[in-house]
């Protein structure tokens, strides 16, 4: 995919950056394989229905521990964002500037997740704006053993 | 008041003598981080006029890697009553450990309680950088593979929602950094003393990331800091004027642990639930605060986090941010005198918490006219955050 405006990148970011994975506990483990079916998993209390993001072992709104997985529609909302200028990862030295969103998902309790804006990394940033996700695989690399996938995101139509 | 006198540490305690090393550039010291930690303690035991072997208590924060066992047995203590470590990273913890420390010396614990930090990154990890290693686990994983990972860059994430909600512009936060150079330029001991910084300098500096310009950003520097605290019956009798504690305590608001930038409040620096509390213990109210020290990672947590101590509405702060009202000694709100994190050292805000006594002493090297009440706040954006209020009259006859 055309993630970025450098066509030489196979990824909105370059290689080399650290790979995801769940705790050694397995806390987050099926938000990240559902992901690579490019499905977008939360946590959601079975009990009292309160969604919750990041992932924990229990329900903040009730204490259940009951909690379920629910899968939600892959698109949300910029609810703020910034454009990073400094490599504070030597693989990003080749990858600057870069757009960091923060993307609020009102069909599912107003929970917020974190992805790159894709497209133009110089472009005009909007807060508010709708925005789509786009599941980005990343195949076995350098250091990492096993493939993954990122949520991106990337406004409609571009 | 919801707090009876019995159970608050008004008056009870002051900061009795305070000293610092050499403060140097990331990296340059000649001196083993430890050892400075030592000489820094000896020196504030110094400036307290007590004697090294009165010392039979410690506080830090922020993982401070000199061990209480270690510094005790080095300055050859005869009893070590009290050791303590504040929770969180960063500078969350400086009045945090003061507060610690007050604490125990209010219950009995220990009589005479060292707060230290020392700092010597280029002999271990550095600040800013990500970690090696290829795999991010955990609550890491939904921020780092996305080039989220430094400090700078999780909190701009909170000061741009904060400045879209507000309409808060650029010039506000360049006054703070404005402000910090300008004292620094006083103060001697400033790693920054001699660099001027102009807004032209500001404006034309790099992004680290937007909104923060490199001078947006804290220092990172080696030294060591230390203080005596006693109670305040005792550090009458000592040689300094004593600084003495009105209120001391440390706070987080609900869920702002969350991962992946989910607290439920985003755009705050934490303060919230801890200010009200603070101004009822110390029985002082924002109009009465003379100098205030506020921890600087970055400028956009500075204001935010003075917002939340009432000096001024959140849409109000392009008018209160200006490098008029931010200065020593004629300013509405002097802040930052000996120029902080961002001018003076990166000591993890242990030094602001020195300046805020010498402003109590009248010994500060941008000294406010009459100080009587001198705050401290500590940490923006971190969890949890922890605040200090020192006075030189408690009003009590003191």
């Amino acid at each position: 995919m055309a993630a970025s405006t450098n066509s030489d990148q196979k990824y909105y970011l370059p290689e080399g950056m650290p790979a995801p994975a769940a705790n050694v506990d397995g806390l987050e483990a099926p938000f990240w394989e559902a992901v690579q079916r490019h499905e977008l998993l939360v946590q959601r209390c079975t009990e009292c229905q309160t969604y919750q993001w990041g992932p924990e072992w229990l329900c903040h709104n009730c204490l259940s521990f009951d909690m379920g997985w629910v899968e939600i529609e892959p698109r949300g909302t910029i609810f703020s964002w910034e454009r990073a200028w400094y490599p504070v990862h030597p693989a990003l030295q080749q990858g600057l500037p870069y757009i960091v969103v923060l993307i609020e998902l009102a069909q599912a309790g107003n929970i917020r997740m974190v992805g790159n804006l894709l497209g133009d990394p110089e472009q005009e940033v909007v807060i508010g704006a709708d925005v789509e996700a786009v599941f980005e695989d990343h195949a076995v690399g350098e250091g990492v053993d096993e493939p993954y996938t990122l949520v991106q995101w990337k406004l409609p139509g571009s | 008041m919801a707090y009876s006198d019995e159970r608050t540490i008004r008056g009870k305690v002051a900061i009795a003598g305070v000293a610092e090393t050499t403060y140097y550039k990331h990296g340059t010291t000649p001196d083993p981080e430890f050892r400075m930690a030592l000489e820094a303690i000896i020196k504030a035991a110094d400036d307290a006029g007590i004697a090294v072997t009165d010392i039979d208590g410690f506080a830090s924060y922020s993982n401070d890697r000199n061990d209480p066992n270690r510094l005790a047995t080095a300055l050859g203590l005869p009893e070590l009553k009290f050791s303590n470590m504040f929770w969180g990273g960063g500078g969350g913890g400086g009045s945090g450990a003061v507060a610690n420390a007050c604490a125990a010396i209010v219950a009995g614990y220990a009589d005479t309680v060292v707060v230290y930090r020392s700092l010597a990154q280029g002999q271990f990890g550095r600040f800013g950088q990500a970690g090696g290693g290829n795999v991010v686990r955990g609550g890491g994983a939904f921020t780092a593979p996305y080039g989220l990972m430094s400090p700078a860059q999780s909190f701009a994430m909170r000061v741009h929602r904060f400045m879209y909600e507000h309409g808060t512009k650029q010039e506000a936060l360049r006054a703070i950094s404005l402000a910090s150079y300008k004292h620094a330029q006083s103060n001697p001991r400033a790693v920054m003393h001699g660099r001027e910084l102009t807004e032209e300098i500001y404006d034309n500096s790099r992004w680290i990331v937007e909104p923060f310009h490199l001078f947006d950003c804290c220092m990172e520097n080696d030294g060591a800091a230390a203080m005596v605290i006693a109670s305040a019956e005792r550090a009458r009798d000592l040689k300094q004027t004593p600084a003495y504690v009105l209120a001391a305590m440390q706070g987080s608001d609900y869920r702002q642990g969350a991962t992946a930038h989910n607290a439920p409040d985003y755009p705050t620096s934490n303060f919230k639930t801890l200010v009200p509390r603070l101004y009822e213990h110390a029985q002082v109210t924002v109009d009465d605060v003379d100098v205030l020290q506020s921890y600087e990672n970055f400028t956009g947590g500075v204001l935010m986090s003075i917002v939340e101590h009432g000096f001024c509405e959140p849409d109000e702060a392009n008018e209160l941010f200006t490098l008029e009202n931010l200065s020593a000694p004629g300013g509405k709100m002097p802040l930052n005198t000996s120029g902080g994190n961002l001018a003076e050292c990166y000591m993890h805000g242990l030094e602001l918490i020195i300046e805020a006594v010498r402003q109590v002493r009248g010994q500060s090297t941008a000294q406010v006219p009459d100080v009587n009440i001198s705050m401290v706040g500590s940490g923006p954006m971190v969890q949890p955050v922890s605040d200090l209020i020192l006075a030189r009259d408690t009003g009590e006859g003191s």
